[in-house]
């Protein structure tokens, strides 16, 4: 085994995805390094929620090609818990309400008891929430702090977070962001550390907005249910600023037609 | 004379109303029941009962020590075996004993439930059945609930129990019952009458745990009169096997702004059939209600009933009956209707069955946790919605059924 993969925490490789019938997700190649945290940038309706749901292994996400592996485990065909418990966690745009469980104990089934509800809970000011039933009838900015509570009692090694700053207020964007850069950074001293402590993430923004609160290594722009082109996330995003994601699209075109 | 005359015109009624069959539920052959033991053994302290009667008790939410009760009544087939007052405010007696006590107690015996109104309640007027007496003194905020427990024992027996509850002006007071089945008792039936009265500015909080086993039928009458400004609760839970239940409590509202809540939480297993109903008749002005039930099959069949009269102007009543379909072969019913009399009522229902949410369940499993917890856990909120503010207990005592039905669910 070389160093490059004992560093390989999520491979994604040549991954076709039909939901309903319908091919969404054609021929994506992605990886992720451990310690890094790379951000999947495109249009809407281009397939970057589909490509989390598939690698969470959410029913109705039908992989026809291809493979998921984690930390070089094909994990393909795992059930959901099985993928969660090797680390996998994910913050989704539209959680279903859960009614009569309330977030509290949401809070300790996820933290496995470990984790203390009320500390948890005051850092992102949900303490009013730990006795309401989970997502019901939560703002949106409310639904992403109380994702982000459970993900981090959960403490996964691998995090999926899927537009942290959609539907959030200003206020609530600075809890957002700053909780997502603590997550990630999990107790790191150095980038060293980083790199050890293998805290990685894989985090849809269409917006780019959360780039002012994480530190992003590596960026994919995603058109049309695959990967487009890939690079630093800061130049990749300036880019979509000027041009607009239709460049990338044409772009993308190009190098197809060329190829 | 003229007394005896109509006692005589109700004999006859209720001899017409033998074979008399019930509107709702499976008809039950009264004859191959004969009547349970009246001599059983009494005990001072409930501790003095067998082990396997005090675990008895305790899975039907009543406490043998009697810690934190106001008082206790004990009902063995149809033998009063203990009753106690621990609290002041609060009379607990059998029903018989209080006749003799209260003349005034004939204005309330049988007046809310009708001795002909089938041949369950016939045959419970014609055995004279003993049951509970519990009465709140006038303005008494009894501090801790009432506890009783009404067990079968005899092996295919019918029991027979009348109850009565009066909440005097201004009181407050909380009755939990649990109606359980001894160990080794397969097939019996129970006929209950209860008659509750809330009178003026007085709350009643009523939570019944049936705790019955395969083979056992069970018809309750129960009817609640509520007077003006009263509050009435009724929770009632209905976790384990049992062959048939068919029950429909009334509370009538007659004075202004009464408010009645029904909570209903229950589970029919393969081979029960569950047949619950909540009626509530809003007689007054001003009066409220809710009826909320959460009903789950494992494969038995759950009809779920339930009735909003709106017979005075400004009433307001919602209704809500939600069932789940778990595992295979079971059947879900929801019957609710609203009744106005009058215009100006605001009376809403809302009724749903169908399967647990398989995104409810995936979102769960994406913490970690296996589909069966995950389910467990949906369960569990599901049921939580129809039990809240009940004892951490009893809850406890719920939630340990709700992980074995759960598991066996799937």
């Amino acid at each position: 085994m070389t160093m490059l993969e004992l560093l390989l925490m999520l491979e994604i490789e040549n991954l076709s995805v039909e939901v309903g019938g319908r091919k969404i997700l054609r021929d994506v190649n992605l990886s992720v390094m451990a310690g890094y945290t790379n951000v999947l940038f495109g249009p809407n309706g281009s397939g970057k929620s589909t490509l989390l749901m598939t690698i969470m292994g959410f029913s109705g996400y039908k992989v026809t090609e291809g493979r998921i592996l984690l930390n070089g485990e094909d994990i393909t065909n795992l059930p959901i818990n099985e993928r969660a418990a090797r680390g996998i966690g994910i913050m989704m745009q539209r959680p279903p309400n859960l009614v009569g469980v309330r977030l509290r104990s949401m809070v300790q089934v996820t933290g496995k008891g470990k984790v203390d509800p009320e500390i948890a809970a005051k850092e992102l000011d949900m303490e009013p929430f730990l006795e309401r039933d989970v997502n019901v009838g939560f703002s949106g900015g409310e639904i992403k702090r109380s994702e982000l509570l459970q993900l981090g009692a959960q403490n996964p090694c691998l995090y999926l977070l899927d537009e942290p700053e959609s539907g959030v207020d200003l206020v609530s964007i600075e809890k957002v962001g700053a909780k997502v850069h603590d997550m990630l950074r999990a107790g790191s001293t150095c980038a060293g550390w980083k790199m050890q402590s293998g805290k990685a993430a894989l985090v849809i923004t269409h917006t780019g907005q959360i780039l002012d609160f994480i530190e992003a290594d590596r960026g994919y722009v995603m058109c049309k249910g695959t990967i487009a082109c890939s690079g630093n996330p800061r130049d990749l995003l300036a880019e979509i600023r000027k041009m607009g994601y239709e460049e990338c699209v044409r772009c993308k075109l190009k190098l197809t037609t060329v190829n | 004379m003229q007394a005896e005359a109509d006692n005589r015109e109700l004999k006859d009624k209720v001899e017409d109303a033998r074979k008399k069959k019930a509107t709702f539920g499976e008809d039950i052959d009264l004859d191959k029941y004969p009547e349970a033991s009246k001599d059983i053994p009494k005990v001072d302290s409930l501790t003095d009962l067998s082990k396997d009667e005090q675990a008895t008790l305790l899975n039907a939410g009543v406490i043998p020590s009697e810690e934190g009760r106001a008082g206790s009544f004990v009902f063995m087939d149809e033998t009063v075996v203990h009753t106690s007052v621990k609290m002041p405010g609060v009379e607990v007696m059998p029903v018989s004993e209080a006749l003799k006590k209260y003349d005034w107690l004939r204005d309330y015996y049988w007046k809310a439930v009708q001795p002909d109104a089938d041949k369950y309640t016939a045959r419970t007027f014609e055995e004279q059945a003993d049951g509970y007496f519990i009465r709140a003194l006038p303005g008494a905020k009894v501090k801790a609930p009432v506890q009783t427990c009404l067990m079968l024992k005899g092996k295919s027996v019918a029991q027979t129990v009348h109850n009565v509850i009066i909440v005097e002006e201004g009181a407050e007071m909380e009755v939990v019952t649990g109606c359980s089945t001894s160990k080794g008792v397969e097939r019996a039936l129970h006929m209950g009458i209860s008659e509750f009265y809330i009178k003026k500015g007085a709350a009643l909080t009523f939570t019944m745990i049936h705790n019955w086993s395969e083979q056992i039928g069970v018809r309750p009458r129960t009817v609640i009169q509520q007077a003006e400004d009263s509050t009435f609760i009724n929770n009632y839970v209905a976790l384990k096997p049992v062959r048939t239940i068919q029950t429909y409590p009334t509370a009538r509202l007659d004075g202004k702004n009464a408010f009645a809540r029904f909570n209903t939480v229950a589970i029919a297993h393969p081979n029960s059939e569950l047949d619950l109903g909540s009626r509530v008749i809003m007689n007054a002005e001003g009066s409220r209600c809710d009826i909320i039930s959460r009903t789950i099959t494992t494969g038995g069949k759950v009809i779920a009933r339930g009735q909003m009269i709106g017979a005075a102007p400004g009433i307001r009543g919602h209704l809500e009956c939600r069932g789940l379909i778990l595992g295979k072969g079971g059947v879900q019913i929801a019957i609710p209707e609203l009744e106005a009399r009058v215009a100006d009522v605001e009376m809403t229902h809302e009724a749903a069955v169908g399967k647990i949410a398989q995104d409810q369940v995936e979102y769960l499993m994406s913490r970690g946790l296996s589909e069966e917890e995950a389910v467990g856990i949906i369960v569990r909120g599901f049921l939580e919605v129809g039990i809240r503010g009940l004892p951490e207990a009893l809850k406890r005592e719920i939630d340990l059924t709700i992980e074995k039905t759960s598991v066996k669910g799937l």
